[in-house]
């Protein structure tokens, strides 16, 4: 039972990386309706980051966190100025090529220059070991995993909700016609969107080397995860894809764990089926 | 004139033959990537329709023509059917389940059931393998005759007449009222379905007769090579078989075979320098050719020959 507890918060744990990882795709994919399959590129390029700070410079983990965040950023907002803007209004095969043709670009340059094997980082001594709770074993990195997360969930919640940024967001991705139509700067709502996702996405990178792994492949190996979440979590909301992505990350932890055979497997399988079954989480907003 | 535009091709398909004696493994892996690029377009190209999984078929034929072969079965023309009726089997039953979805949601479902094809050979060891590859595949002379040599000269010339034979059906396909109105939902579905096309029911079709061709092309990969890897159904695979079409230029059929030996070509050359730099260097190919527009090397060619 302990162990299952255990397994259960690995799971929570991955689950709330996989939110902050794929939230921008979701509003991006939505906002935009551009097939973005290089989304993970940004978390990759946090993640790198976040390693050369810490294990080169010996900056504090926090700052490198801040640092992963920011460059990640900053290059989601170069890239959508300069080149994802070009793209909005082209078909899907367009798309599709151009961000699996960033992918290679981002994957081989970090190759080329950190190699191509797993990165480590080196905890602070704060994060690292375990706490005993009632008996259960938790290991206090995943502990504060949740709390950083769970603290992004609600601010993000809350300013979509409540702020006036939030509502021309939402009133944005409802109908863009009538949104720009109302004078919604809707350019640049796309512009500080993407930042703000490419800048999430860098510091889930960055939070999730020692969860998630980290190497040139991983906005291949995870692309899948995300596009999950996307679809089926809906593009509208923070809670939807919150709750798609607790789900994948319990089921995946679960999967590996308890039926390692099946393997990936499992996950596929989820995501063709609830593609199928309930392709509105995505499809309502994406087409109209 | 026509005529000897038509034939250039394939007449210098044969004079690499004669020209580039230990270059055949290379010229059997362009024909190979040329049909896998073909069938693409049929899809593709033609009707529009745009997948991210096609190695699911590509990988499907490679095996069942592998496991054929190792079973005690290694007539390769009987072979190369049945390799194509399997996948056109599997491209029957998902066509609904990818047509269903709409066309964004249709997209991660074809990535999907890719990842999930491989993920199943990967797991199935004991059919497939499993990382290693399928090994002891035992392929019989071609038509009793020809053996599969050393050098590669049986396998370069069964994949080019395979190649051949399958882009003059395509041409039949493509010209054929069954072609046109795959280009007509290409332009506009909805007048399309306006005019009587039934829309979905020809989507299927094209879906189907797409995957029995990368099915082909997948076993004349395992047949030339006698094995059968993961590799085949990778993500990789679809996206580079993507490139090629779009490197050619789509809806052309003979983009397909062109972007297909630029693409191994160049593969070849640039991955001997270093790994990081050929991916280096396809990803700058891809970008450019998104955001540079469609056409491709026969666009090109076109605007040359128009001049």
């Amino acid at each position: 039972m302990t162990a299952f507890l255990s397994v259960l918060l690995d799971g929570v744990a991955s689950g709330m990386l996989l939110f902050v990882l794929s939230v921008g795709l979701s509003v991006t994919l939505g906002l935009m309706n551009v097939v973005n399959l290089a989304h993970g590129a940004f978390g990759m390029v946090g993640g790198y980051v976040c390693v050369v700070l810490l294990n080169r410079m010996g900056v504090p983990f926090p700052l490198a966190l801040a640092g992963a965040t920011v460059a990640a950023g900053l290059l989601g907002l170069v890239l959508e100025r300069t080149l994802y803007v070009r793209l909005y209004r082209r078909d899907h095969l367009e798309q599709v090529l151009f961000s699996i043709g960033l992918v290679f670009v981002l994957g081989a340059t970090v190759d080329w220059f950190m190699g191509a094997r797993q990165q480590l980082i080196q905890l602070p001594e704060w994060l690292s070991g375990r706490v005993e709770f009632w008996g259960v074993g938790l290991g206090r990195y995943r502990i504060f995993l949740i709390a950083v997360c769970g603290a992004l969930v609600a601010a993000l919640h809350l300013g979509l909700v409540r702020t006036r940024f939030g509502a021309q967001l939402r009133a944005a991705v409802d109908d863009g016609v009538v949104a720009r139509g109302m004078g919604l700067p809707v350019p640049r709502l796309f512009a500080l969107t993407f930042t703000l996702g490419s800048a999430l996405a860098g510091l889930g990178g960055a939070l999730g080397v020692e969860v998630l792994g980290l190497d040139p492949t991983f906005p291949l190996k995870y692309m899948v995860y995300f596009l999950i979440v996307v679809a089926v979590g809906g593009t509208n909301t923070v809670i939807g894809p919150f709750v798609a992505a607790l789900l994948l990350g319990i089921v995946d932890v679960l999967g590996k764990y308890y039926v390692p055979e099946v393997g990936a497997f499992i996950i596929y399988t989820a995501m063709v089926v609830l593609l199928l079954a309930r392709p509105h989480g995505l499809l309502k907003r994406a087409d109209a | 004139m026509r005529i000897a535009l038509h034939a250039l091709p394939w007449l210098v398909a044969i004079g690499a033959y004669f020209a580039m004696p230990e270059q055949l493994p290379l010229l059997s892996a362009i024909a190979i990537a040329a049909l896998f690029a073909l069938s693409l377009d049929l899809l593709v190209g033609y009707a529009g329709f745009v997948t991210l999984g096609h190695a699911a078929f590509f990988g499907l034929g490679a095996y069942v023509a592998g496991i054929l072969g190792q079973q005690g079965w290694g007539e390769p023309i009987s072979g190369l059917l049945i390799a194509a009726a399997v996948a056109a089997l599997l491209g029957l039953v998902t066509a609904p389940l990818v047509l269903r979805a709409g066309e964004l949601a249709g997209l991660m479902v074809t990535l999907g059931l890719g990842l999930m094809l491989y993920e199943a050979a990967n797991k199935a060891a004991f059919l497939t393998g499993g990382a290693d590859g399928l090994q002891g595949v035992e392929i019989w002379p071609v038509l009793n005759t020809w053996r599969f040599d050393l050098w590669g000269r049986t396998a370069y010339l069964y994949s080019l007449a395979v190649l051949f034979l399958l882009f003059l059906l395509a041409q039949l396909i493509v010209r054929s009222p069954f072609g046109l109105s795959l280009r007509a939902i290409r332009e506009n579905p909805k007048r399309a379905a306006a005019i009587g096309i039934p829309v979905k029911r020809r989507l299927a079709a094209a879906y189907v007769i797409a995957a029995a061709y990368a099915g082909i092309a997948g076993a004349l990969l395992a047949q030339t090579t006698q094995f059968a890897s993961l590799d085949a159904l990778s993500f990789q695979r679809s996206a580079e078989g993507l490139l090629m079409l779009v490197l050619g230029g789509l809806g052309t059929l003979y983009g397909a075979v062109i972007g297909a030996a630029a693409f191994t070509v160049a593969h070849h050359a640039l991955s001997e320098a270093s790994p990081q730099f050929w991916q280096f260097w396809l990803g700058i190919a891809l970008v450019a050719l998104a955001l540079l527009g469609r056409g491709g090397l026969m666009g090109a060619l076109r605007r040359m020959t128009r001049r």
